[in-house]
């Protein structure tokens, strides 16, 4: 079926201000192919079905909108934990300020290192998720993402890897339009955790593809804050194996335009998922829009999957949150749970929630909520008859808000750190 | 201590006055006990002194220590002295005991000009006071009221009552929901606390309350009114007669 005009356009002209990365290598028939797919959907617009409550025109055209450098003071996160750092600038890579990459039970490489070699085991994973996540529903901005990503981390993990890898975006451009794409592949057995903070550019498109294998384990914790004006669509496509396990946190503060993606298909029995998001929107300097979508897909039977999504809106900004849980024939004794959840400070905001389950398998147990909400009175004035200002009080109920979401970090340290820095971001917008 | 002079309420949802000039002086070191029946407006006196919306004061005063409460923030009037030890304690999942009561703490301070409590000496004063009411350090990591029996929720307000050490305080119906050991242990509570410098207030429907904590003052509250006030043999009166007779009396 043709395009509409107002697509092809759109795309078109996305097509004209990119280039694909120079250099021989397998990577370069994925990137072909990748473009391809891509004129054959389309960037998307508001028409279509999954971008009903976020406009991706920011994210699609040609030009990145500028956006002003935050200057903040706050100690980094997760530094005081001891990490093995990998640094971003504006999305190229800055060896200066990264550690070496060498640790035991992994190996990590560069992308644009590895596709110019002829065997390796990344040709077998860069893209194919990206791939497999477009049905039944197009990401078209994974697909460009595919083609041009000029660079990323390419994580194998064979063993239990002792500490964290650290993945720091930082961007010293106000126009950067950043594009990287991680291949992680956690062995059987294997066991890793990949941290990621940072703004990382004025427009920042990300995909990380993950393939968990049987018994293995794969955590990630991420901040998304910092810069107010800065914009982001970010994919997370994972695969897992028998027993295998996946858990993603991620903590939203500020930003223009947020839309973080998670594909995962549960194709191993016993397989276990876990998607929590806390995001904190003020749209009082800048816009705030945070869009969480999420597509699990059971294929073995006794898997669990949970997605914790919470966020706190004030002064008009907006929340987003498509979540869906999709039960193949045969998938029997799914346990899918499902709750988004919105916590509203003024009546400017708005939140905007679309459960979806879809079910093919007759002994499972899913169940989904969906709820919003103002800050409880009672509660408020409880705090209050107890001496803790007002301002205070609402800080204390936001975290105790989110706290469920937090709560799915499984490492202590890294819980503490997020719910550390929480306070903190509270405390200073309320000193002013 | 606690002044009120002609104190005249109503809903603010509604045209319904609930206390119609209520006179009532507190003095330091003294216990005064407010009995009468449902719907006499007890309830709403502690509400409006604490500071709870919903509630218009049309007419009179309160103060504590001179200064104008109806004018405070519920969080001023904490800092300034005020504790309402509430009938119906409040559960907010999500926020610890421990941490709830270092903030309040550590807020009404601030608000005092006075130094933070440092973690360590907080542990040190909570541990000392939860101990005497019989509070378990599991109780101290649950999230504030969540999951806690009725009468768990009581000794959590006296132990509130205790860390925080108010100068006058409000006790609404506290002993509605406790068995007789519960009664004794959290009147043990409020007894430790009695001291020249401090008033109390006791709001309560019946006198059994009073053969714990023994009032100085007794006052009959009655369609919004202070209707009759006495010694301590007055709430002995009413636990043998009932309302009726006193009601009729004063009619």
């Amino acid at each position: 079926m043709a395009l509409p005009q107002a697509k092809l356009d759109l795309t078109e002209a996305r097509l004209a201000a990119l280039s694909l990365p120079d250099g021989a290598g397998w990577a370069n028939a994925a990137r072909a192919d990748a473009v391809a797919r891509l004129r054959a959907m389309g960037l998307p617009t508001r028409r279509d079905e999954y971008w009903k409550f976020t406009s991706p025109e920011t994210l699609t055209r040609a030009d990145a909108p500028r956006a002003a450098l935050f200057h903040g003071d706050e100690t980094p996160l997760y530094a005081g934990i001891d990490r093995l750092k990998i640094v971003f600038v504006d999305g190229v890579f800055d060896a200066d300020q990264s550690d070496d990459l060498s640790l035991e039970h992994v190996s990590i490489e560069h992308l644009a290192d590895v596709t110019a070699t002829d065997i390796h085991w990344a040709r077998e994973l860069y893209g194919q998720l990206e791939i497999a996540g477009q049905d039944p529903v197009d990401r078209p901005l994974a697909t460009l993402n595919t083609a041009f990503a000029r660079d990323g981390v390419v994580i194998r993990v064979t063993g239990k890897v002792e500490k964290p890898i650290s993945l720091v975006y930082l961007n010293a451009s106000e126009s950067s339009d950043a594009i990287l794409h991680h291949l992680v592949r956690v062995e059987a057995g294997g066991d890793v955790t990949v941290l990621e903070n940072g703004p990382a550019a004025a427009r920042f498109n990300k995909v990380m593809e993950i393939s968990v294998a049987d018994g293995a384990a794969f955590h990630h914790v991420r901040a998304q804050g910092r810069d107010h004006e800065r914009r982001a669509v970010t994919h997370m496509f994972a695969r897992l194996g028998r027993e295998s396990t996946y858990k993603s946190f991620t903590l939203t503060a500020n930003g223009v335009l947020t839309r973080n993606e998670h594909v995962i298909e549960l194709t191993g029995d016993d397989a276990v998922a876990h998607v929590a998001g806390a995001a904190m929107g003020d749209g009082a300097r800048a816009e705030f829009h945070h869009d969480d979508t999420v597509f699990i897909t059971h294929d073995a039977e006794r898997c669990e999957s949970r997605q914790v999504f919470k966020k706190v809106l004030r002064n008009g900004a907006e929340g987003v949150f498509q979540g869906k849980i999709l039960v193949k024939p045969g998938a029997q004794k799914t346990d899918g749970y499902q709750i988004s959840q919105a916590l509203m400070l003024d009546d400017e905001s708005s939140f905007q929630g679309k459960p979806e389950l879809e079910i093919y398998a007759d002994d499972v147990v899913c169940s989904h909520g969906s709820t919003t909400g103002a800050i409880d009175e009672t509660a408020l004035y409880y705090l209050r008859s107890r001496g803790v200002p007002a301002d205070q009080a609402t800080d204390l109920l936001v975290l105790a808000f989110l706290a469920e979401a937090i709560d799915e970090i499984e490492d202590a340290r890294l819980q503490d750190d997020i719910r550390t820095r929480l306070q903190e971001w509270l405390e200073r917008r309320r000193q002013g | 201590m606690l002044e009120i002079k002609n104190l005249h309420v109503k809903l603010e949802e509604e045209d319904k006055d609930i206390l119609k000039g209520v006179d009532l002086s507190v003095e330091a070191g003294k216990v005064h006990a407010i009995m009468g029946p449902n719907g006499s407006g007890k309830s709403t006196l502690s509400y409006v002194l604490s500071g709870r919306d919903g509630y218009e004061v049309t007419d009179g005063s309160a103060s504590l220590l001179g200064e104008d409460l109806l004018e405070m923030d519920p969080e001023d009037r904490a800092a300034a002295g005020l504790f309402l030890a509430f009938q119906y304690p409040v559960e907010i999942p999500g926020v610890g005991n421990m941490t709830f009561l270092r903030t309040a703490l550590n807020a009404q301070r601030k608000a005092r000009g006075e130094d933070e409590v440092s973690a360590g000496d907080f542990l040190k004063l909570v541990r000392e006071k939860a101990k005497a009411l019989n509070i378990d350090a599991e109780m101290l990591k649950r999230p504030v009221n969540v999951g806690f029996s009725g009468g768990e929720k009581k000794r959590n307000e006296i132990l509130q009552m205790a860390v925080l050490e108010p100068k006058m305080c409000i006790l609404d119906e506290t002993d509605s929901g406790l068995d007789v050991d519960a009664m004794k242990l959290v009147s043990e509570g409020v007894n430790a606390l009695r001291d020249a410098g401090r008033g109390f207030l006791v709001i309560t429907h019946y006198q059994r309350l009073l053969d714990h904590i023994k009032p100085d003052v007794v006052h009959i509250m009655a369609d919004g009114r202070i209707v009759k006030t006495g010694g301590p043999d007055l709430a002995l009166e009413v636990e043998q007669n009932g309302y009726a007779d006193i009601l009729g009396e004063v009619a």
